[in-house]
């Protein structure tokens, strides 16, 4: 069954705080991985790998680098989620 | 009906008998690389773990880096050079096409006339040479193979690419190879993905150069036609290289029949520290593996890194002689080869 919107957001938080350990309410649609949320170009392949398997889509890396907000990733898990 | 031949037989067994490294005189640090690009020490340190890196002088070349090592690794085998029958030497950064710079090194070394030849698979070339030198000596063409892994990257960087001219060292391993009565080299899982061949690769083809066509060659920031360099797509294979070679380390342990806790430790091609970390934590190693991390003071020396980390961790007591470790060589092409070997 797909994820709601809302539960994308807490799934990529868990994923962001994981990863980058920040906290997992900091994490919200408008916030840039690379600007605010210390995920850098390296772990931004961590955090869409982690979102792959949570979330069953497929994010090539052609479409990693269209991924600037978590409001991006929100939006292309929502629409290639099977 | 076809003649009956002969065949030979080797011995049951191959080892790595001794290793030995040579690295540049010369270190250059970061603050030497930020002269050509914009970025920051604490940015390189960050993206790659590197601090330092050995880059050769024009005295230490492909050849001459390749006969230090090789000298070390027969002493510490305990192998004189007459006894070598097969000179195997990986590299990318050897710019004599013809002949082949091992018939060379064999010769200076004073091997007599054993079979010699060049391997060109990169990053995993220490592991394809190991898995041939393991071939030869079972099967009985060879006693005693030696193996080299030799670069000089800094002749293949291009000094204003922000995104590699900081990764890239130089510097010569070697490994003697030889008959065992136990087993010490497990089976190699190896493979090429040639559908990725453009994720990391020279710049410009050489013949690029030949045929005139300057006007679309690349030009540095003075206008000057550029040397063709390694680039590379770092995302992509960064995730080939955490995720995919993750398995095939995996694998490799699987064949060896063995489970991650009994390695001692895990010699990974230096390739960056933030691929080496995830890779640990993909591969989930338990805490007692002593991991390589020669990539901070070395760089990546492409097919020189496993062997250069593996004197290094002999050398300093990281790792011991029996010790039981997993290799693994990934790189352009893209090729990778991983295998569980007796530390020598």
């Amino acid at each position: 069954m797909a994820a709601t919107k809302e539960e994308i957001i807490a799934g990529l938080a868990d994923i962001v705080n994981e990863i980058a350990g920040i906290p997992n309410d900091e994490v919200t649609e408008e916030k840039s991985f690379t600007d605010d949320l210390d995920v850098d170009s390296l772990s931004m392949v961590e955090v869409v790998v982690a979102a792959e398997e949570r979330f069953g889509v497929k994010i090539p890396d052609d479409d990693v680098r269209g991924l600037k907000t978590v409001g991006d990733a929100v939006t292309y898990i929502a629409e290639h989620q099977s | 009906m076809p003649a009956t031949l002969k065949v030979s037989r080797g011995a049951p067994y191959a080892r790595i008998m001794g290793v030995g490294g040579y690295r540049p005189t010369r270190v250059v640090p970061n603050e030497e690389i930020l002269r050509h690009i914009d970025s920051s020490d604490e940015w390189i340190r960050s993206r790659s773990g590197i601090v330092t890196r050995h880059w050769a002088g024009p005295e230490e070349t492909v050849a001459e880096m390749s006969l230090a090592a090789a000298g070390k690794a027969l002493a510490d085998a305990g192998i004189a050079a007459e006894e070598i029958d097969a000179v195997l030497i990986s590299t990318v950064s050897h710019f004599m096409q013809t002949p082949s710079v091992a018939t060379d090194i064999a010769h200076r070394l004073g091997a007599g006339k054993p079979a010699a030849f060049d391997i060109s698979a990169a990053c995993a070339g220490f592991g394809y040479g190991l898995t041939l030198a393991r071939g030869m000596i079972v099967d009985g063409s060879a006693r005693h193979v030696l193996v080299v892994g030799v670069e000089r990257l800094s002749d293949l960087t291009d000094r204003e690419d922000r995104s590699t001219a900081f990764l890239f060292g130089d510097g010569a391993g070697a490994v003697v190879v030889g008959p065992s009565e136990e087993p010490a080299m497990g089976p190699t899982v190896w493979g090429s993905d040639g559908e990725k061949a453009d994720v990391i690769a020279q710049t410009v083809p050489w013949d690029r150069y030949r045929l005139g066509n300057l006007e679309n060659l690349p030009v540095d920031s003075h206008g000057e036609v550029k040397f063709p360099a390694l680039r590379q797509e770092g995302q992509t294979v960064f995730r080939w290289a955490v995720y995919e070679m993750a398995k095939v380390a995996q694998q490799a342990l699987d064949a060896a029949g063995i489970t991650a806790e009994e390695l001692d430790v895990f010699i990974p091609h230096q390739a960056n520290m933030r691929i080496i970390d995830s890779m640990v934590k993909t591969l989930r190693l338990p805490e007692h593996v002593v991991v390589a991390r020669d990539i901070e003071t070395t760089g990546n020396t492409s097919a020189a890194s496993i062997p250069l980390a593996m004197e290094r961790m002999l050398a300093t007591g990281q790792a011991k002689s029996g010790d039981t470790a997993l290799v693994i060589g990934f790189g352009a092409g893209l090729v990778y080869a991983a295998t569980v070997v007796t530390l020598p």
